[in-house]
C-alpha cells in the first residue's frame, strides 16, 4: 500500500497521466476538432470519412491517418542543413512544452485513505494551517495533483516556453535556406515581442494575488466564480477591472505565442514561406503537434489562472454549498468532477482558440508590432501599475 | 471620354482628403489617409463581432446542420437536369427483346467514331436486323447526343443519370450490349407505328408524357454501375 501510493505520488507518473491521458489525446484530437470545427462555422461538413472497417468517429481517426501518413513520407535533410540542428529544432519546439506542463494543477490534492468519507473541511483547514497534515490519520499520505510545486512557478513557464523559440529560430537557419531563414526570423521578432507583454500581463494578477505558484493561485481562487482570476477589480470595489484586461492582453499575446493565425507570419501555411519549409514527415509532424500541444498549454494556464483551475463553482472540498443550501459528497466525486471540470474548461479555452483562428485573417507584419508594442505593452504596463497602485494604498 | 478630364473627386472612402491631383495624369493623385478610429484599430470590437458571426454558425451547423452546403457525393447525389446526358441504355420491346434494328444510323453520324455494330438477320418479318455485337467505348464516346437524335426507333438513349465509370484498363471502357439493356427499360414508342386510335388516346399536352418517358431510367436510385447491374 505505500509502495503504491509513493508510485501513485511520484511526479513521474503524474506526468505520464497528464501527458498521456489529457495532453495527448487532447491535441491530437484537436488536429481533428481544427478542421471539423472549421468547416462547421463556414457551413462545410469537413472530413468524416477516415474509418478502420465500419468505424468511422465522426472522422477522428483522421489524425491517425496522418500520422501513418507522416511516418511513410520520405525523411529528407536538404544538402548543406546542418544536420545535428536541424534534427534538433523539431525536439527543442516540443519539450518545452512537455515540461511546463508540470507546474500546472490539473486536479485537487487528494487524500487516500478517505477516499469515499466526505471531508470534514474544518479538520482539513485546521490541518493546513497547523502544517500537521501528515499526523492526521485521515490526510495522511496526500498526492497533489500538480508535478512541480515551486515559488516561482509561472516564472517557470515563461523561462521555458522561451526556449520553444529557438526550435523555430534554428528550424529556419539550419535548413540552409533562405525563406526558411526569414520565416525562423519573423518567428523570433514575433514571439520575442509578445513574450513581453505575456509576462507583464499576468505580473497584475501575481501582484493582487501575492504568488507566482499555480497551486496556490487555484487555492486563492477557491470556488467562486466571482473570485476567479478573471473578476480581480471588480468585486473588491477596485476601479480597473485588471483581471479582464490581463485576461484579454494574456489571451492576445499568447496566440501569438502559438504562431497561428491571426498571427501566422512565421509559417504562413498557404501563401509566404515558413521557417519548416525544408522539413517533411514525421519532423514537420512534430512541429505540427507541438503548435496543438502549445494550444492545449496556452488553455491550461488560462484555465489556472484567469478561471479557476480545477475548481467547479461552489463545489468545496466536502460538497456543493450554495447560499446556505449545501449537498455533501464524497471525497472521490468531489476529485473526479473536479479533475473533470479542469478538463472541460481546457477543452473549452482550446475551442475558443480554434474559433478564433478560424475568424480572423491574418495580420500584416507592421500591424502585428503595432499591436503588440504599441497596445498590448502600455496596456499591460499601465495594468501592472494599476494593480502595484492598488495593491500599495487601497 | 468625360472621366479622364473630369475635375479631381475625393476618393469613395470618405476619410480620404486629396493632397495634389498630377497635371499630367488627374488619375495619379497624392491623397491623405486618416488612420482607422481608435476602437477599430484596437481590433477587440471587430473579433468580437466576428466570433458571434461564426460561432452562431458553428452552433447552428453542429447542432441542425441547417446550413451545410456539402453534398456527401457517393451516398447524395445533387439532382441532374432533366436532359443530362449520363451513360448510354438500350430500349427493349414488349417482349424484352433489344428495339435497335441495326440500321447503322448511330455509328454513321457519331463523331468520335465509338461504337461498333454487327448487324444479323432475324426471323422477325417487321424488323429485318437486329445487332449482334453493340458496343460503345465510353473512353472515346464525347457524350454529344447525336446517337440519341439519329435513332429512327427509341432504341439508344443517354437518359441513365449515370456516369461513365472509372476503369483501370483501356478495354474496361467499353459498354456491351447487354450491360446496356440491362439498363434499358420500355419504351412507350411502338415499332412501325400503330393505328390512328392511339393518337386520340395520348393526352392534350405533350408535356404530360414526359414521366413516362422516363420510364425505368435508374435515375435516383442508390449508386450502382452499370458494370455491376448486369
Amino acid at each position: 500500500m505505500d509502495i503504491l501510493l509513493s508510485v501513485l505520488d511520484s511526479p513521474i507518473t503524474k506526468w505520464v497521466v497528464l501527458i498521456f491521458l489529457l495532453v495527448m489525446p487532447l491535441a491530437s484530437l484537436l488536429t481533428w476538432a481544427e478542421r471539423r470545427q472549421s468547416a462547421m462555422m463556414q457551413d462545410r461538413l469537413g472530413p468524416n470519412r477516415a474509418n478502420i472497417g465500419p468505424i468511422k468517429l465522426m472522422g477522428i481517426l483522421h489524425f491517425v491517418a496522418d500520422a501513418l501518413k507522416m511516418i511513410g513520407k520520405e525523411d529528407y535533410v536538404p544538402p548543406g542543413a546542418h544536420r545535428a540542428l536541424f534534427a534538433l529544432a523539431p525536439i527543442l519546439a516540443i519539450v518545452p512544452v512537455f515540461i511546463a506542463f508540470i507546474i500546472i494543477p490539473f486536479g485537487p490534492t487528494i487524500y487516500p485513505h478517505s477516499l469515499f468519507e466526505v471531508i470534514n473541511a474544518y479538520e482539513l483547514r485546521n490541518a493546513i494551517e497547523t502544517e500537521a497534515l501528515s499526523a492526521h490519520g485521515a490526510f495522511q499520505d496526500a498526492i497533489n495533483l500538480q508535478i512541480y510545486e515551486v515559488e516561482y512557478g509561472l516564472l517557470f513557464y515563461f523561462a521555458v516556453l522561451t526556449l520553444a523559440n529557438y526550435g523555430a529560430t534554428i528550424a529556419g537557419w539550419a535548413s540552409y535556406n533562405k525563406w526558411a531563414l526569414l520565416g525562423g526570423l519573423r518567428a523570433s521578432s514575433q514571439m520575442m515581442s509578445y513574450e513581453v507583454s505575456m509576462g507583464l500581463s499576468l505580473v497584475a494578477v501575481f501582484i493582487a494575488m501575492g504568488t507566482l505558484e499555480p497551486g496556490a493561485m487555484v487555492g486563492w481562487q477557491g470556488p467562486n466564480p466571482m473570485n476567479w482570476g478573471w473578476a480581480i477589480g471588480l468585486h473588491a470595489g477596485w476601479p480597473v477591472p485588471i483581471g479582464v484586461v490581463a485576461f484579454v492582453v494574456f489571451f492576445t499575446a499568447a496566440i501569438a505565442e502559438t504562431k497561428r493565425p491571426p498571427f501566422d507570419m512565421p509559417e504562413g501555411e498557404s501563401e509566404i514561406v515558413g521557417y519548416f519549409v525544408e522539413y517533411s514527415g514525421l519532423r514537420w509532424g512534430i512541429f505540427f503537434l507541438a503548435e496543438f500541444v502549445e494550444i492545449v498549454f496556452i488553455a491550461a494556464v488560462i484555465t489556472t489562472v484567469f478561471f479557476g483551475g480545477f475548481h467547479v463553482p461552489f463545489l468545496y472540498e466536502d460538497g456543493f454549498r450554495f447560499a446556505g443550501w449545501v449537498l455533501y459528497l464524497p471525497h472521490i466525486v468531489v476529485v473526479l468532477l473536479q479533475v473533470l471540470a479542469f478538463g472541460l474548461k481546457v477543452v473549452f479555452f482550446c475551442w475558443l482558440q480554434l474559433a478564433i483562428r478560424w475568424t480572423l485573417p491574418r495580420f500584416r507584419p507592421d500591424q502585428l508590432m503595432r499591436l503588440g508594442w504599441m497596445r498590448l505593452l502600455p496596456i499591460a504596463l499601465i495594468n501592472t501599475m494599476v494593480a502595484a497602485l492598488i495593491a500599495i494604498w487601497w | 471620354m468625360a472621366k479622364q478630364h473630369a475635375e479631381p473627386q475625393t476618393p469613395p472612402h470618405s476619410r480620404a482628403e486629396v493632397v495634389s491631383v498630377s497635371e499630367a495624369n488627374p488619375k495619379v493623385r497624392t491623397i491623405r489617409v486618416a488612420r482607422p478610429a481608435r476602437e477599430e484599430s484596437s481590433f477587440l470590437p471587430a473579433t468580437l463581432k466576428g466570433l458571434a458571426i461564426t460561432v452562431k454558425h458553428f452552433f447552428k451547423n453542429v447542432t441542425t446542420k441547417a446550413d451545410i452546403e456539402t453534398i456527401s457525393y457517393p451516398e447524395e447525389k445533387p439532382p441532374y437536369p432533366a436532359r443530362h446526358r449520363g451513360l448510354h441504355r438500350l430500349m427493349k420491346r414488349e417482349d424484352d427483346t433489344v428495339r435497335c434494328v441495326a440500321c447503322m444510323c448511330c455509328p454513321t453520324v457519331c463523331p468520335a467514331d465509338c461504337i461498333t455494330i454487327i448487324p444479323a438477320e432475324t426471323d422477325d418479318d417487321g424488323v429485318e436486323k437486329y445487332p449482334a455485337v453493340f458496343e460503345i467505348d465510353e473512353l472515346r464516346c464525347v457524350v454529344c447526343g447525336l446517337c440519341v437524335e439519329a435513332c429512327p426507333c427509341d432504341a439508344i438513349r443517354m437518359d441513365s443519370g449515370l456516369h461513365a465509370p472509372a476503369v483501370e484498363e483501356r478495354q474496361d471502357g467499353i459498354i456491351t450490349k447487354d450491360e446496356m439493356l440491362a439498363l434499358g427499360g420500355r419504351s412507350i414508342a411502338v415499332q412501325g407505328g400503330i393505328s390512328e386510335e392511339w393518337r386520340q388516346d395520348q393526352p392534350q399536352n405533350p408535356r404530360d408524357e414526359f414521366p413516362h418517358d422516363r420510364e425505368g431510367a435508374p435515375y435516383g436510385r442508390p449508386a450502382k454501375t452499370w458494370r455491376n447491374q448486369s
